[in-house]
């Protein structure tokens, strides 16, 4: 088990300090001239738009996956319709879901037919290849990750604790922000590492709904190992990746600890 | 309503999907009185006070808090504070921290922060919680988190302090020192205490009044000593302490005299009880009857003996 994890990641180790191959793969002499590239701005952009991307789907997953969190947990016992209702998505694939979002976004899509058609707008709207699409399709695919572990507190949250605040005067909105969130704190930091990390490392949604111009760090390896043909780079590139995760793991734990 | 009665139940009902969990319960608290529920699970005296806080709306009838009918507030709105059985203290929060959760509700709390802590500090005194003011719950005894319960309740100065079987969690040997100091807090503070138990124990040592709930339905409401000594019915009778019933005639173990002279009997039991022996007999028309006798005492199992009691300790139903 250990050898089958960590072998792949030693591969990609020792590709990170080769230099490329003329039609791919790898090759002497060994160097860390892949790494200092990562400073350039090119790339360094590339990652800072990953990171502001995958924060923002983060924090729109948070946003919409609190209150469903919330609901589910008090539906009783309709909890496992909408729980179900919840994964249904992943019984598809990504991919195909992926590109009803493009059906649905395109200059000739959904949205914007029934705008033209209703006299609302003229020209279509350009809502697909661009940041806000990448979002969408980000919040849509992790918002899954998201809910789970918020209702995984929220379901263990005790009842009597919520009566106990309403029974000293807190009005709902103070029982939410002085009982229900400070408690629900370490769902939140769970739902967020699950969202945030996949959303770092995607390449499907920004390829398909940002186009050429949303390219991020996922995107980016893909294209070192297929049309740049530059392995070495592309494992320096997803070993930063990865350090970037782990990096931003570590601090939202030992945050975690701190509060506790 | 009288103007001594700071709690009043006018012909309260609750129905739960299929049963009827509190049946017209009409009942007057008096101001600054240890009123409290008394009755076996399920009797429906926690939906009473689930009621009052506003947990639960009747079905029907009315709750009046101080001249007002409160059944439309929201328990947000309600000036009644529950100690909780198993006193929900937040977790997050420090000792402190629960304690001043209400206070930051009240009105004008934003410039009293002073009072507000002066307020904190005197309430932990009296619970006497001073020095664990920064411990979390989980850190706390038995003992202690009951009274940060109590602290962070009493602290708003609630109309009625509502307390749902507050003693329940404690170990025994416990629950009898907290009775008492829960009685003279109760004294002391002059707060009014709906309280909510299934020890007829507990009720009788420390209430003013005690209404016995059977059922969903108000079975009797007096002071301890008309509860236990003139019960106006079977179940009041039999749920508070224990009483023989001989041709119809209800008497305590305790009024029953073993002697040389009276009604015969069998003994069919003894049990050395430390305080007293207790002692089981059976009349020749086969009816069962307990009696108390001294430590000392020594009777054996088939022994023939009279018993008698007096006429005053009677209690016809």
């Amino acid at each position: 088990m250990a050898v089958t994890m960590l072998a792949p990641l030693a591969i990609i180790l020792v590709y990170s300090f080769l230099t490329r191959g003329a039609y791919g793969g790898v090759e002497a002499p060994s160097t860390i001239e892949n790494y200092t590239r990562l400073w350039d701005p090119v790339y360094a952009e590339i990652i800072f738009r990953s990171l502001w991307i995958s924060a923002v789907a983060t924090a729109l997953c948070l946003g919409l996956g609190f209150p469903l969190a919330l609901f589910i947990a008090r539906s009783g016992a309709r909890k496992n319709l909408y729980l179900g209702l919840v994964i249904l998505p992943f019984w598809t694939s990504f991919l195909i879901r992926t590109y009803a979002w493009m059906f649905i976004l395109r200059d000739t899509g959904i949205v914007n037919s029934v705008l033209q058609s209703l006299g609302l707008i003229r020209e279509p709207l350009p809502l697909l290849y661009n940041n806000g699409a990448v979002i969408l399709g980000l919040v849509y695919g992790f918002l899954p990750f998201m809910v789970l572990p918020l209702y995984a507190t929220l379901e263990r949250l005790d009842p009597s604790l919520l009566e106990a605040a309403a029974d000293l005067g807190a009005r709902p909105w103070d029982t939410l922000v002085r009982v229900i969130l400070p408690l629900c704190a370490p769902g939140i930091r769970a739902g967020a590492i699950l969202t945030f990390v996949p959303c770092l490392g995607t390449y499907l949604t920004s390829d398909l709904l940002g186009g050429s111009k949303t390219v991020l760090i996922g995107n980016l390896v893909q294209n070192q190992f297929t049309a740049s043909r530059d392995w070495p780079f592309g494992a320096a590139l997803s070993l930063a990746l990865m350090a970037i995760a782990i990096g931003l793991l570590f601090t939202v734990r030992r945050r975690g600890e701190e509060l506790l | 309503m009288a103007s001594d009665t700071v709690l009043e139940l006018r012909q309260v009902s609750k129905s739960f999907a299929t049963h009827r969990a509190v049946a017209d319960v009409s009942l007057e608290v008096p101001r600054g009185a240890f009123f409290s529920l008394l009755g076996p699970s399920g009797c429906g005296k926690t939906t009473i006070l689930r009621m009052v806080a506003g947990f639960e709306t009747p079905t029907s009838g009315e709750v009046w808090l101080n001249g007002e009918c409160i059944n439309a507030l929201p328990p947000y709105q309600r000036n009644v504070n529950t100690v909780f059985q198993g006193y929900a203290l937040f977790p997050h929060l420090t000792v402190q921290g629960n304690v001043e959760f209400g206070l930051k509700h009240k009105k004008g709390s934003d410039d009293t922060n002073r009072v507000s802590s002066d307020l904190v500090n005197n309430v932990l005194k009296q619970v006497r919680l001073e020095g664990k003011s920064s411990r979390r719950p989980s850190e706390l005894s038995g003992g202690e988190r009951q009274r940060v319960a109590l602290a962070r309740a009493i602290v708003l100065q609630p109309d009625v302090l509502l307390l749902d079987e507050p003693l329940s969690a404690l170990d025994p040997q416990l629950r009898k020192q907290v009775r008492g100091e829960l009685r003279d807090l109760q004294r002391r503070l002059g707060v009014t205490f709906l309280f909510v138990t299934h020890d007829q124990e507990e009720a009788l040592s420390m209430s003013d009044q005690i209404a016995v709930m059977n059922a969903g339905s108000l079975e009797q409401v007096g002071t301890p000593r008309e509860i236990y000594a003139q019960p106006r019915s079977r179940f009041v009778a039999d749920f508070l302490g224990e009483m023989n019933w001989i041709d119809g005639i209800g008497v305590r173990p305790e009024a029953v005299t073993i002697t040389t002279q009276g009604r015969k009997a069998f003994v069919t039991g003894v049990t050395y009880l430390g305080s007293f022996c207790r002692i089981e007999m059976k009349l020749e028309s086969g009816e069962i009857l307990a009696a108390q006798a001294p430590p000392g005492t020594s009777y054996n199992t088939g022994q023939a003996v009279c018993f008698t009691w007096n006429r005053e300790d009677e209690i016809h139903l």
